[in-house]
């Protein structure tokens, strides 16, 4: 069964818990059913689906612990991993950073599940590749894409009483639409808890009028040049940098939110007043599981106000060392923004670069968050309000700390790879080289 | 979004490293044992049966068993041991022109029945909206065979406690160093997989890699500066005994290098030292500089720029939307004249080093593996290709270079180890440096970015160091440095002849959708390019 509701992981579980003569015992049980689709040259590629199930049992004597795992679920194969996980755990070093199993924990309700996504089929998604590829064949354009479902759940139990189970589906969808001579490309992405929100050729219209709207690009100087941030090209930027936003690293002065003397930069204000980033399990375009991986409870928290830095994710242990709360890392952010589509923002610029997406991002340095990577599929200047011409893709080095306090304006936000990101125009964004890919 | 799971170990120096998962954490001697021969044999003809009775021309079957022991330590403590096992079964199957796949964690008959009928429906779906049937290049069932990587000592039978004691001695050296943190790693990956087809072939194969980084950063208090040296070893087709340290294998430079194995306690007392004088080296001047390159930083360079570009199925367009397409497109490799790089320049693909990640006797559709040119003096020559693609450049026989990360992966064409031929006139990297007036010696790999027709990228590295007039002139900081593809082979000048070979590699490679990785060397001696654009990468913030 790779599909389990509540009272049936939870009995699995108590089973296990039942078998444990350790100190601490905690199982987590998940299980999946995944699809996708792969197409390309206008013709599928690739498809197929997996179904797995996975119990990983841990087990603890003070700061020692063990783990086991298993796929078979009869009461011997049960009460072996048990018994195989305490022995691990006698026989490990301690863990100075081994924290005690949490007890039960008051949890939001998780937002994540959507019936219809879990009743995909072979031909629903033979039928949404079909729907991008046919208009494509039609134009003379050429097509790939991707269209990966899945229906999973995931439940937590240990000897201190606690029960977590979050059942979640998704569906991600992404295409790049290329002109016949490849001159031209245009990409659009999807991604929803709920398939009903998916139209693969509505996404796949976007992308094809991007293709040829990009055709034959001009070259332009690199320099410094105000950009129309789609929101797929401010993401990855701005997700490394909340990766990077973890207490202990700031504390331990390799962050930059570190400063001189060994202080940290919270509280103070290091972005535009009009950049707030905050995160919500239950939010109903962007849910994710109300439970972190630690058994810690999701809230919504307010991690950048009004440009000012309010906190930072902090795991148990440094929490402990430190005196301080223990925030677990968020499964997803929103940055807030105006009401304003792309196509407004671009109306409002007298002279820029819309960027599509960002590609191929990887840090430089560390110390002030410089990344460097390249913009992709549809990359247009914008003069008076209009778009004028496509350019040749740009090749950046900038850092989403200067990218965001030298913002202009934020569009609406939009669910863009699990975060909610606004199209942004930003001034002063650096681009060093120029590059003939298309 | 990504759905694959991660293990994420978060203080490193250059970030966050997340590591792609792909099975069930399990107890370390259950590493050791393998499922039986008969087992999967009886699993595969169940699959290969129903497969072909539901309707199919073709089908391939793999059983795996992907184990992995992570052991994870930062300056005095170890922070997580984990052990993981991945089983299960993989079916693919072509069934009217057209590939299905299902794959299925069950063990047993009906698990496996059900997946290949699964994977028979998938491709009837899919067919409607196929035009051109696969057209799969022959390959002769090769019967009943067995191959094992050629290690001396199985790293997933040392006792956890002689890992955690080295480790932990790497970090006493960087700490006794300079080091404020220092975060060490041990990766080792074992797949024994298990691979039959309708073409009459059972293939077992036992694979084994290991890799053990680390990520040593000294702190300026009185500037809240913080500076990071990573570690120089290089990920291996090798047993624990790389981790030996052998003397022979040391190279000295202004760090030491390793060979055939590696010194990681050595390594990471050099680390500390150097991540504290970075703090005191000169800030590039950008500009145009002779780059003497050496092979732990080579390898990263030849991977972006040679490796993915020539992967045929990008160059045909059945990437483009992930990794991208190629700059290397049909027409110039059929002209025959396309001047890839300089007449120095010879790439070679294989899958045989030894030592080497790619090193198998089959690959994943069960082709036997081998070498071939791509580049040969300077000139394109091949691309890397699988049984479905070979027909579309005009040959007929696979490249062996198909490869799956996992049982409930669908194989396809990954990189194989792609390396740079050494010179064959007799050359130091000492007597190289003497010959140049204006450049940058670069050890290590470091910040690698490319666009995705594979033209214009960007290198960082781990160590800088100056060269005025033929010596060095000491470290450097802040240097990136940035050309297209084709004009940096093409400004290639020399290559150091063979005594200076040696490999390097990526654990962790990306690609597909969903993405899968794999492990892949690539050899070079140390090599000069001139006239290289270089930029310096400080800002303030």
């Amino acid at each position: 069964m790779t599909m389990m509701d509540s009272k049936q992981a939870k009995s699995l579980m108590d089973k296990v818990l039942g078998f444990s003569k350790a100190e601490e015992c905690e199982v987590n049980l998940t299980g999946s059913v995944t699809g996708n689709v792969r197409y390309a040259l206008n013709t599928v590629t690739t498809s197929g689906v997996t179904e797995d199930v996975t119990m990983v049992v841990q087990s603890a004597y003070g700061k020692k612990s063990g783990v086991a795992t298993i796929n078979q679920f009869d009461d011997k194969s049960l009460e072996r991993a048990v018994r195989t996980s305490e022995e691990l755990a006698r026989l490990s070093p301690e863990s100075e950073e081994y924290m005690p199993r949490l007890s039960q924990q008051e949890y939001l309700e998780g937002k994540g599940f959507v019936d219809a996504t879990a009743k995909i089929t072979a031909e629903y998604r033979a039928q949404a590749a079909a729907d991008s590829i046919i208009p494509s064949r039609k134009a003379e354009l050429t097509a790939a894409g991707f269209i990966n479902d899945n229906a999973s759940f995931a439940a937590m139990a240990n000897s201190k009483g606690l029960f977590a189970y979050y059942p979640s589906t998704g569906i991600d969808f992404s295409t790049t639409i290329r002109t016949a001579d490849g001159t031209g490309s245009g990409w659009a992405s999807r991604d929803f808890n709920d398939v009903r929100l998916l139209n693969t050729a509505d996404a796949s219209k976007v992308a094809m009028d991007k293709a040829v709207r990009s055709a034959e690009a001009k070259a332009i100087e690199p320099g410094k040049y105000t950009v129309i941030l789609e929101p797929a090209a401010s993401v990855t930027l701005i997700n490394n940098m909340a990766g990077s936003m973890g207490r202990r690293l700031a504390d331990e002065g390799r962050s930059f939110l570190s400063k001189e003397g060994g202080e940290t930069k919270i509280g103070e204000k290091l972005f535009d007043e009009r950049v707030t980033v905050y995160s919500d399990p239950q939010n109903a375009d962007n849910p994710y599981s109300p439970w972190s991986g630690d058994g810690q409870a999701h809230a919504k928290r307010t991690w950048i106000k009004d440009g000012v830095v309010q906190q930072l994710p902090c795991s148990r242990y440094w929490a402990e060392q430190k005196d301080y709360e223990a925030i677990a890392n968020p499964g997803g952010w929103i940055m807030v923004g105006g009401s304003e589509s792309t196509d407004e923002l671009i109306k409002g610029v007298r002279r820029g670069i819309l960027v599509t997406r960002t590609w191929y991002i990887r840090s430089v340095d560390p110390q002030t968050q410089l990344y460097t990577g390249l913009t992709r599929d549809g990359t247009f200047f914008v003069e008076n309000g209009e778009i004028q011409y496509p350019v040749k893709n740009l090749r950046f080095n900038e850092s989403p700390v200067i990218m965001l306090n030298n913002i202009e304006k934020l569009g609406k936000p939009v669910r863009i790879n699990g975060n909610m990101v606004p199209p942004m125009v930003v001034r002063d964004f650096t681009f060093t080289s120029l590059s003939d890919a298309v | 979004m990504e759905r694959r799971d991660f293990l994420k170990v978060t203080g490193v120096g250059m970030g966050t490293l997340a590591l792609p998962i792909t099975g069930n954490v399990i107890a370390a001697e259950q590493l050791t044992l393998p499922l039986e021969l008969a087992v999967k044999k009886t699993l595969a003809d169940a699959a290969l049966n129903t497969a072909t009775s539901a309707g199919a021309s073709y089908a391939d079957v793999r059983v795996g068993r992907y184990l992995n022991q992570f052991v994870v330590t930062r300056e005095n403590k170890v922070q997580n041991i984990v052990n993981t096992e991945s089983l299960g079964v993989g079916v693919r199957v072509i069934s009217d022109g057209t590939w299905g796949f299902a794959a299925t964690s069950g063990l047993d008959a009906d698990s496996v029945n059900r997946a290949a009928a699964k994977a028979v429906a998938t491709a009837k779906a899919n067919s409607k909206f196929q035009d051109k049937p696969v057209v799969l290049a022959p390959v002769k069932g090769v019967g009943e065979v067995t191959w094992k990587t050629p290690i001396e000592k199985n790293a997933l039978e040392v006792p956890i406690a002689d890992k955690v004691d080295m480790l932990l001695s790497v970090n006493a050296a960087a700490m006794d160093a300079g080091a404020d943190f220092i975060n060490s790693i041990l990766f080792l990956v074992n797949e024994q997989k298990y691979f039959a087809s309708t073409d009459g072939s059972y293939i077992d194969q036992d694979v084994h890699r290991l890799w053990a980084p680390f990520f040593a950063t000294a702190i300026d208090k009185s500037t809240g500066k913080f500076k990071s040296r990573q570690g120089l070893s290089s990920p291996v087709g090798r047993g624990w005994e790389y981790l030996e340290g052998r003397e022979e294998d040391k190279v000295k430079s202004v760090t030491t290098l390793y060979d055939k194995s590696y010194d990681m306690v050595e390594d990471a007392r050099l680390a500390a030292q150097q991540a504290r004088e970075k703090h005191k080296a000169k800030s590039v001047e950008p500009g145009k500089y002779d780059l003497v390159l050496e092979p732990s930083h080579m390898w990263l360079t030849i991977h972006e720029s040679v490796g993915h570009p020539l992967e045929l199925d990008r160059v045909l367009g059945y990437e483009a939307n992930y990794a991208g397409t190629s700059f290397a497109t049909i027409d110039k490799w059929r002209a025959g004249d396309f001047k890839y790089g300089s007449e120095v320049v010879n790439l070679v693909a294989d899958k045989t080093q030894v030592g080497s990640l790619g090193h198998v006797a089959y690959d994943d559709e069960g082709v036997p593996t081998g070498e071939w040119d791509l580049v040969r003096d300077g000139t394109l020559v091949n691309y890397q290709a699988i049984r479905d693609q070979v027909h579309m450049i005009d040959q007929n026989q696979s490249h062996g270079c198909c490869y799956a990360d996992n049982w409930s992966s669908v194989q396809f064409q990954r990189m194989p180890n792609v390396s740079l031929e050494p010179g064959k006139e007799p050359l130091t990297p000492e007597e190289m440096i003497k010959d140049v007036e204006k450049g940058i010696y670069i050890v290590g790999s470091g910040s690698f970015s490319i666009d995705q027709q594979r033209y214009n990228f960007q290198f960082g590295g781990q160590l800088f160091y100056e060269i005025k007039d033929g010596e060095i002139a000491g470290m450097l900081e802040d240097v990136t440095y940035q050309s297209t593809t084709n004009e940096f082979w093409n400004s290639c000048v020399a290559i150091c002849d063979e005594r200076d070979y040696r490999l390097g590699g990526s654990f962790f490679d990306g690609k597909g959708e969903p993405g899968q990785v794999s492990a892949v060397s690539h050899g070079s001696a140390t090599t000069r390019f001139n006239d290289i654009n270089v930029i310096n990468s400080s800002r303030k913030i």
